[in-house]
């Protein structure tokens, strides 16, 4: 049966508490969630609260800041702090985004920051996507194309065949909507989950792939797209605007126009 | 990865053109109940006597059970992950609403004829 409850080793203690250790005007109190394969300790939550007037804009700033004059032992991802890599995707108060694109004035109270739900720990906030991207794999997300262009020509495309891979290329593979689906709490072995079934519509939209018949015959099955019920919290939380519901609706509207 | 027998479009596709039939055969019977069936026993057989009545209550009973059954199937293949367990819920749940199902429509067809 699905799980409901998290096992023992995984129950969240309080942590250490790092307070400031000068006056500020602007505090702010940041609860990050910790663990380390290294013990055999469950995960806490560490409370480090920093000044504002001396750290940037977005959460990822915090994070940095923390790193750098706290405890360098904190670990995340991060590298193009700008939006574009997906890499410092995490849960960030409640919400699955990315750290570089969220304002700490956004956040009303302190900041709780905890790794991307529903995925193996590699350490703090450091989720294992190897899952993830072994099933962005299966997808073939390069162009796949029988015929050749013109010698020394690129491929062309019309504004309007362009048009349609708008609101799917931007994706930086973050998962962030992945890891927000249900649906991949439950069945994520089998289901792609909206991150990837967005990729296999991105490439099945565009005009020079030849390869959509094939897509979509891969596609067909209960669980690599139809665990999609709708719920939609892929698309309120991609931080990136994108709506990957509506890239699966696609698919399946695809489907069903070729029975 | 073992699964149970894919089905995809074909399953989605029924369960979706069964909740919309079930539109206006729910609103039409909500109706007669509030207009008719209400009045007692006598009035409801007589309601029932009537071909184009029961006629509309064996479709929704058949879309009703096909569409609650479907529905089922899905919150199963959703949340059962032990493989036996999960192909003994689904076949009691096809064979529930079977029967259900029949024995609705007979109940129908014994007042009509």
């Amino acid at each position: 049966m699905a799980e409901f409850a998290l096992p023992k080793h995984s129950k969240i203690v309080k942590g250490i508490d790092y307070p400031l250790q000068r006056e500020s005007k602007n505090p702010k109190k940041v609860n990050v969630y910790r663990w380390s394969p290294d013990d055999d300790e469950n995960p806490r939550i560490d409370s480090y609260t920093i000044d504002l007037d001396d750290c940037g804009p977005m959460v990822l700033d915090a994070l940095i800041k923390i790193k750098q004059e706290v405890d360098s032992s904190l670990t995340f991802r991060r590298s193009c702090r700008e939006g574009i890599c997906g890499s410092c995707s995490m849960n960030i108060d409640g919400t699955n985004t990315l750290a570089c694109l969220k304002s700490i004035d956004d956040i009303k109270g302190d900041i709780n920051i905890y790794p991307l739900p529903h995925m193996d720990v590699v350490k703090d906030l450091v989720p294992d996507l190897s899952k993830a991207y072994a099933q962005l794999t299966s997808v073939k997300p390069w162009l796949q194309s029988d015929s050749r262009p013109e010698e020394g020509k690129s491929r062309k495309q019309s504004p309007e065949q362009r048009e349609k891979i708008d609101g799917l290329w931007e994706c930086v593979l973050c998962f962030s909507c992945t890891t927000s689906c249900p649906s991949y709490w439950w069945n994520g072995d089998k289901y792609l989950g909206p991150a990837v079934l967005l990729q296999a519509y991105r490439w099945i939209a565009d005009s020079r792939d030849e390869n959509t018949e094939e897509r979509l015959n891969d596609l067909e099955d209960t669980f690599k797209l139809y665990r999609c019920h709708t719920i939609m919290n892929c698309t309120k939380t991609c931080p990136k605007g994108l709506n990957p519901a509506k890239a699966i609706g696609e698919i399946k509207k695809l489907q069903l126009e070729r029975k | 990865m073992k699964t149970l027998k894919t089905h995809g479009v074909g399953h989605w596709k029924l369960q979706r053109i069964s909740a919309i039939a079930m539109i206006p055969l729910v609103i039409w019977f909500t109706t007669s109940l509030m207009l008719t069936l209400m009045d007692g026993y006598e009035q409801s057989i007589e309601w029932l006597q009537s071909p184009f009545n029961a006629t509309g209550l064996i479709l929704l009973f058949g879309t009703l059970y096909f569409h609650a059954a479907s529905g089922l199937q899905v919150v199963i293949e959703d949340y059962v992950h032990h493989e036996g367990l999960k192909i003994v819920s689904l076949i009691l749940i096809k064979l529930i609403a079977t029967v259900l199902g029949v024995l609705s429509i007979l109940c129908v067809l014994k007042i009509f004829l």
